[in-house]
């Protein structure tokens, strides 16, 4: 069917076909193309903008799930929100997930990259099994790790004390349960960032690196900066931000492994979010966390399309 | 780059840092597999040891499979990933073909707003979006599941930008054939996509099939778990007592999707990273 359609294009090239075509295109079109947005656009209305808009309105009301009715109360969820130690908490505990995982993520995905980059051998290898954690259900995974943590069977500490260190319960303890937490985010993204980057990396014109060599830089560490890290700006300012909408995400780590314990040391905001709306049906207090949130990432995007003036090309 | 391969003692330092950072990255599922084959009594003993000494993964993954309706719930994790992918691709590709061909009044309109919809994180819309399918009466079934993704913007916009690449002649031959709007985007849009929708469709099913987030709010039947909550739950209800048959479920949760990649890792690698351009 396609080849039909190819070989009747061929003729289509024919002006006078073309032009008779194009007039149609101009006039009689406009109907089928309501038609076939159409679908697209009504169900943005209802899964996207209505629900965007709702949450925000939300956030001014008292509605409670299964409640008859609701009344507006303007500010009173935002007032009662910051009055709460928990949102505090919760707030603290997402940027210093987002502080510690965006660039470990980050650094070690370009760390890795460059040396992936940096031989020829066993190339493939290595980007397959770096990149199979970012692949396989977090959930599963999370499990996974919830063992290799546990304080006496555990993987982790059985190395520890073969190394002659303390044991410790990672997750049960609420001075480290959101470190184990971020070494679990990391784990995670580091193969998606690190595939980013190669991309990038691959990008780079040859003839760069030669003009660098007759200006005199002769070791790895100057090709790397006057060439590899000036030409990936625009790579990693885009990794950082993707990195950064996806920690201040993080959730099915914390709900199945912590519930945002031991006494809320890994609360985070999503979590906040889900057990207010969704665990106490506090619809609207659910609501006014989730503005917070999202002001976040909307934050987070306008700087990435204030500072990365042109589009960043990958893969 | 290749000027460093002359370079013998760089190579061997690559080659150690990359597979010291290969062995944690592979950490957990080496665990997993491990845990997976050890009887009980193995596994709860200080004794560090990877292969087990009384191999039990068939029994772990017997136990698993009895314990908790494994089958059903990788059943349903098909059923929403395709009934999902389906949706998006009905809905998507006439309304990005309709972007990218059709003139019409308040088309730049309506691609300014699937732009802006592409930022809009899904959890900011959950509450809003569950109260919708609260008032419908639809929670906790198939299609409070599938029903708030058959929307994807990221859908529109990626195919938008395909045809736009399709020439124009391509399409006005076809309508001189005869052939209707509806049908110029199934049998000549569609055919000349078929990259960028497997890549679409890997990133559709792998973002499903993983998701913890949705499945969670929305249903409390057992019998509609998807895998990921399937786990969860698998894990809560042992919890602390049978990690060798959880370690199986686990296996068994991720197989699937890795399998696959293994097998089509340059085609996976694509279409994860496509989420790079939300």
């Amino acid at each position: 069917m396609s080849e039909a359609s190819t070989a009747l294009g061929e003729m289509a090239i024919a002006p006078k076909a073309g032009a008779r075509a194009s007039r149609v295109r101009r006039t009689g079109r406009s109907p089928a193309g309501y038609a076939l947005a159409g679908p697209a656009f009504a169900l943005m209305l209802m899964m996207l903008i209505g629900p965007l808009a709702g949450v925000i309105a939300l956030s001014f009301t008292d509605y409670q799930l299964g409640a008859p009715s609701f009344s507006w109360i303007g500010l009173a969820n935002y007032q009662e929100m910051f009055a709460d130690r928990v949102f505090w908490i919760s707030l603290k505990n997402t940027l210093t997930y987002v502080a510690i995982v965006v660039p470990g993520a980050v650094a070690l995905g370009l760390g890795t990259a460059l040396l992936i980059q940096s031989g020829t051998s066993l190339q493939s290898w290595y980007r397959t099994i770096y990149f199979l954690p970012v692949m396989a259900t977090l959930i599963a995974m999370a499990i996974v790790w919830e063992f290799m943590l546990h304080p006496q069977f555990g993987l982790v500490n059985g190395l520890l004390r073969l190394a002659g260190l303390q044991s410790h319960s990672w997750l049960q303890d609420r001075a480290t349960a959101l470190y184990a937490l971020c070494v679990i985010g990391i784990w995670q993204a580091v193969g998606f960032n690190m595939v980013l980057f190669l991309a990038g990396i691959v990008s780079i014109p040859k003839q760069l690196y030669d003009a660098a060599e007759i200006d005199g830089a002769e070791t790895a560490w100057s090709r790397f900066a006057l060439v590899t890290w000036p030409m990936l700006g625009p790579v990693t300012l885009f990794v950082v931000v993707i990195s950064a909408i996806r920690s201040f995400q993080v959730f099915d780590t914390v709900q199945v492994l912590t519930k945002g314990g031991p006494s809320k040391s890994s609360e985070v905001l999503i979590y906040t979010m889900y057990t207010e709306s969704f665990e106490f049906f506090r619809s609207g207090y659910g609501a006014a966390v989730t503005v917070v949130f999202l002001g976040f990432v909307l934050l987070l995007t306008l700087v990435k399309s204030v500072l990365g003036g042109r589009e960043v090309h990958y893969a | 780059m290749s000027a460093l391969s002359p370079i013998r003692p760089w190579s061997v330092i690559r080659h150690i840092v990359l597979i010291a950072g290969a062995l944690v990255m592979l950490a957990p599922f080496i665990w997993m597999l491990s845990t997976a084959s050890k009887p009980q009594t193995e596994i709860f003993s200080s004794d560090l040891h990877l292969i087990p000494y009384h191999f039990a993964l068939w029994d772990n993954l017997c136990t698993a499979f009895e314990k908790a309706n494994l089958w059903r719930f990788l059943l349903n994790g098909l059923i929403v990933t395709v009934a999902i992918f389906g949706l998006q691709v009905l809905i998507a590709l006439p309304a990005a073909y309709a972007l990218a061909k059709l003139r019409f009044l308040g088309r730049d309109v309506l691609f300014a707003l699937v732009v802006f919809c592409i930022l809009i994180p899904p959890q900011a819309t959950a509450i809003p979006v569950f109260l919708l399918l609260h008032k419908l009466g639809v929670l906790d079934s198939y299609a409070a599941l599938v029903l708030p993704f058959a929307i994807s913007v990221f859908g529109i916009f990626l195919m938008r930008q395909f045809f736009k690449t399709v020439p124009d002649d391509l399409i006005d031959a076809a309508r001189m054939d005869g052939i209707s709007e509806f049908g110029i985007v199934w049998r000549v849009m569609l055919p000349t996509a078929i990259p960028a929708v497997t890549a679409f469709g890997i990133f559709s099913v792998v973002a499903h099939w993983n998701d913890y987030f949705w499945p969670l709010i929305v249903l409390n039947s057992e019998h509609l778990r998807t895998p990921p909550l399937a786990v969860a739950h698998f894990r809560n209800n042992e919890a602390g007592t049978n990690y060798g048959p959880l370690m199986a479920a686990a296996m068994v949760i991720i197989a699937p999707l890795v399998i696959a990649f293994l097998f089509a890792q340059r085609r996976f690698i694509e279409g994860i990273t496509l989420t790079g351009i939300k």
